[in-house]
């Protein structure tokens, strides 16, 4: 198979939830994920960017087939995803793992870590029984642990050698993918980068292609070879890491690159004004405008769709940036706050 | 709270067809009516007529649909051994199990709340520990032996009280004495734990914190509280006025439901079981339904809400 | 057992199993687990510690007080008025109340702990029918229900373990499908099923290992209710029948002599509140060492 492949192909996905306010509410329609698509190739880093319930989390549980998305579908090295519970799926789960946010709520705690990460090999019946315990020592080696940790239980590692076990586990059967949801957000900060540098080196090491879901910019522009923004539930801008980074293109992209602290940066920080987003109420039109500062009349009325910028062929879902639209006032209020 | 209501009412309703369907079931399953109402060596053919006058040949659900209409008319069958209406049978002895019950309900309450409260108040007390003992043993002491310790001591060695029989108010005392200890000591027990997990909370801590005085913050934040995990054991005893009485009626000779329906188990008198069973079953889901109005009163957070447990 | 705060302590937020240190155990709590080891011994070896057949009679014998009371050594504690051994019924008396017991209590964990994950695993449907039936069994008292099968199906011994094994599943269901529930949503559970385990494995190897504790404890403060439930349906003459003897069956009977031989009712009276009081003390104490969300 040759690398320019795509592994993973997701095409419009939509995930709706349906959610009662009170006792007298009538069920209201929240749409986790309207309409998003992706393409991950082999070996490559997908970053996944967003506030906290913009749908991020749930795209890649879509994305490995956990949930099932109600409209759009999502093809694996050009099979269509099986559904969750049929022996296919659970076949596929060798080639497309998982990590977690919480490592110590992704591991038993009553079972070591080396029974845990033998536990895939078991499941799939990889390699025999005998050469189980040299598999798991090569894994532990491979994330940094030390042979003797199989023998250790959840609790009585710290949270990083947690996290490199929950990886040594999704990388026992050697698989085509890794889904990483917010892999570091719980960890200690001197922490977070060892084991960023961990995963990297892993994805040079095995060629595992990764789909990296973070709400931190710069984490997701360490890891990434192509960075997406999402907004309630869209992808908004989709890019190289530099040109989202350097150059954002989307009004909410350049306020959450604005948002990163940055030493001696002259200028003004974006400070995101009105009601944050509330999937359950989403706004007509561009779902940003009520919070955008350069909003024209058009967008609260047209969905912008995600296309290439006719100027440097940038993916953006804006009609201001696509030049559709002149640039409004915003409107409601922005502020600029000196640096 | 209308819809909180309603859920309760679907769910009393519920429960009522399941204790029906579940008489239903045990019914059909115990044997061939006809045979067991017939003696074994009856002619063919009167067991035949039987079965045609009864309808035994229709289908199930056809027969299943015409039990339910028959109960709804309160039609629950003759006793088998001496052919009244069951829900007769059942009706007059019921005021004999309230004259046990009731009074032990208010002694299970008058003792069992206020130890429970007062355990829980003076943690690891001296007091605390001896009702704690108390209630851990009044819970694990059988109601027959209790009763049969009872007689044995005030009727038989001491001979102030009869033993068994419902000539006078004397009767009653032993009777209702085993019955209210037993209960005192599970209130008792919950009520204190109900209570320390109440005292533990942070807005008792906060009450304490902002200079509220002690029994102020009791009476003000913890009584209530605790009340609301207590309301439903008192609920269940409460429901089970009719049925608690079974073993101790049994025990002191004590003509109520509960004995009634030891006798009919005994003689397989169905028709007097299945009644007993409804008529426990719609005390029991109607204590339910008040326990449920008065969780509205006390918790106003499931004015609003449905409770998770049941949702 | 005072020794021990009764207190539900809030449920650490990092979960360790019990540490392995040599708590002091409350005097009481020896004393209960000194008594079930004895009553377990006196189970097992029912037949080598009896002194007489439980049915033989001696007639020479009837009433005979037991020692202390008059009696001889010959029947230890006494005899019934067919002259029958009080001390060598008592003891086939404990093991088929213990069996019993025994029996119903590992049935209703199983039936309860499999209801519970059925609901857990599929939702839904199954799982508000599950939750209907555990509110049905929650509020209705057993006892009628039991009485109520009792009277449509009559009496044997395999049918009235079967039918105690009903009692408290309900409990049990609860517990399992909450634990399998919150395990499942992001813990653990949907970690090993995203590997691919079948959930014969989730459940099986991962949850119900987890869950193990707190069933235990579980099972250990619904076995006293199992014996007096028993003994209860027993001494109404409606539970183990004779020949067969259990220890309500031996109350009920003893009753009958009130008066003239209050030893036949006393011996198990006392056999059935010594075994359910420490049943609950090893209970209760369980809990406060090892589950303390549980109440």
């Amino acid at each position: 198979m040759t690398g320019d492949e795509p592994l993973l192909h997701a095409q419009d996905l939509v995930r709706r939830y349906t959610m009662r306010r009170g006792m007298f509410g009538k069920p209201v329609e929240v749409r986790a994920v309207d309409g998003v698509s992706l393409t991950l190739r082999r070996g490559q880093t997908l970053g996944l960017v967003g506030e906290s319930g913009c749908g991020k989390s749930t795209t890649g549980r879509m994305v490995l087939g956990l949930e099932v998305p109600d409209a759009g579908g999502v093809a694996f090295a050009n099979e269509r995803m099986p559904l969750p519970g049929t022996p296919e799926w659970r076949r596929l789960r060798a080639r497309m793992t998982m990590v977690y946010q919480d490592p110590l709520g992704a591991l038993d705690r009553r079972l070591d870590i080396g029974t845990q990460v033998a536990e895939p090999l078991e499941i799939h019946g990889i390699g025999t029984r005998a050469d189980r315990p040299g598999r798991v020592e090569a894994l532990l080696r491979g994330v940094g642990l030390r042979p003797d940790h199989a023998r250790s239980f959840p609790h009585e590692l710290s949270g990083g050698q947690r996290q490199r076990a929950v990886l040594a586990r999704a990388l026992a059967t050697a698989p085509d993918l890794l889904v990483c949801d917010e892999p570091i957000s719980a960890l200690d900060v001197s922490i977070q980068a060892q084991v960023m540098n961990l995963l990297s080196e892993v994805q040079a090491r095995t060629g595992v292609a990764m789909l990296f879901i973070s709400h931190d910019l710069r984490a997701v522009r360490q890891m990434s070879h192509r960075v997406a923004v999402m907004y309630l539930g869209r992808v908004v801008e989709e890019g190289e890491p530099d040109d989202v980074l350097h150059a954002p293109a989307h009004p909410y992209s350049q306020a959450l690159v604005s948002a990163i602290p940055h030493p001696g940066r002259r200028g003004g920080r974006i400070v995101l004004k009105g009601d944050p987003p509330n999937p359950a109420a989403r706004p007509a039109g561009c779902a940003f405008h009520p919070r955008c500062a350069v909003a024209a009349a058009v967008c609260a009325r047209e969905v912008p769709a995600l296309k290439r910028r006719p100027s440097d062929g940038r993916l953006v879902a804006c009609h201001v940036a696509q030049g559709d639209a002149a640039a409004g006032a915003g409107l409601p209020q922005i502020a600029m706050e000196a640096a | 709270m209308l819809r909180f209501l309603g859920l309760r009412l679907a769910r009393a309703l519920l429960t009522m067809v399941l204790v029906v369907t579940f008489a239903f079931i045990v019914l059909r399953l115990s044997g061939d009516p006809a045979l067991l109402i017939m003696s074994a060596d009856a002619p063919p053919e009167a067991i035949a007529a039987f079965r045609q006058a009864w309808g035994l040949n229709d289908p199930i659900w056809e027969q299943y649909l015409r039990y339910f209409a028959a109960i709804f008319r309160g039609d629950l069958g003759q006793s088998m051994r001496d052919g009244r209406p069951a829900i007769e049978l059942v009706a007059e002895r019921i005021p004999a199990t309230l004259a046990l019950t009731l009074p032990a309900l208010a002694i299970k309450l008058g003792l069992g709340i206020p130890a429970g409260i007062y355990a829980a108040l003076h943690r690891n007390s001296f007091a605390d520990r001896a009702v704690m003992l108390l209630a851990v043993a009044g819970f694990t002491v059988p109601s027959f032996v209790l009763g049969l310790v009872l007689v044995l001591v005030f009727a038989v060695q001491l001979g102030w009280l009869p033993s068994g029989g419902q000539e006078s108010w004397r009767h009653g005392v032993l009777p209702v004495l085993t019955l209210g200890i037993g209960g005192a000591a599970v209130l008792a027990r919950f009520t204190r734990s109900a209570m320390l997990e109440v005292l533990g909370q942070p807005y008792m801590r906060t009450a304490l914190a902002k200079g509220v005085p002690w029994a102020r913050a009791v009476r003000r934040h913890a009584l209530p509280n605790a009340a609301i995990p207590t309301v439903t054991i008192v609920g269940f005893m409460v429901g089970s006025l009719l049925a608690g009485a079974v073993v101790v009626e049994s025990v002191f000779s004590w003509p109520g439901v509960g004995r009634l329906l030891v006798v009919a188990v005994a003689n397989r008198d169905l028709a007097v079981v299945q009644c007993i069973l409804l008529l426990v079953a719609a005390t029991m889901v109607s204590a339910n339904l008040v326990v449920d109005l008065l969780y509205g009163v006390l918790d106003p957070r499931l004015r609003s809400a449905p409770r998770e447990a049941t949702a | 057992m005072s020794d021990i705060p009764l207190s539900a302590m809030p449920a650490p937020a990092v979960w360790a199993p019990p540490a392995r240190r040599r708590a002091r155990v409350p005097v009481l709590v020896v004393l209960a687990v000194l008594w079930l080891v004895l009553m377990l011994v006196v189970a097992f070896a029912a037949d080598l510690l009896s002194p007489f057949p439980y049915t033989a009679l001696d007639l020479r014998n009837r009433l005979s007080p037991p020692v202390g009371m008059g009696g001889v050594w010959l029947h230890a504690l006494g005899t019934d008025e067919l002259g029958r051994d009080v001390l060598s019924r008592l003891i086939t008396s404990i093991r088929m109340s213990l069996l019993i017991a025994f029996g119903a209590t590992v049935i209703s964990a199983v039936l309860g702990v499999t209801l519970g994950f059925l609901a857990a695993h599929f939702r839904g449907l199954v799982e508000q029918a599950v939750l209907a039936l555990v509110d049905f069994q929650a509020s209705m008292p057993f006892l009628i229900l039991a009485l109520a099968v009792l009277a449509f199906f009559g009496n044997a011994l395999p049918l009235f373990i079967c039918l105690l094994g009903l009692n408290g599943w309900e409990r049990y269901a609860r517990i399992a499908r909450g634990l399998a529930v919150s395990a499942g949503s992001q813990g653990y559970a949907a970690a090993v099923t995203g590997l691919g385990a079948s959930p014969w494995r989730v459940y099986g190897r991962h949850v119900l290992p987890n869950i193990a504790s707190t069933l235990i404890v579980s099972m250990t403060l619904a076995f006293p209710e199992i014996i007096l439930l028993e003994s209860g349906l027993s001494f109404l003459g409606l539970g183990v029948q004779p020949p067969m003897t259990s220890l309500g069956n031996m109350v009920g009977y003893g009753r009958e002599y009130l008066t003239r031989a209050p030893w036949i009712l006393l011996a198990p009276s006392s056999v059935i509140v010594l075994t359910t009081l420490s049943v609950s003390l090893l209970g209760d104490w369980l809990r406060d060492r090892l589950d303390p969300t549980l109440r």
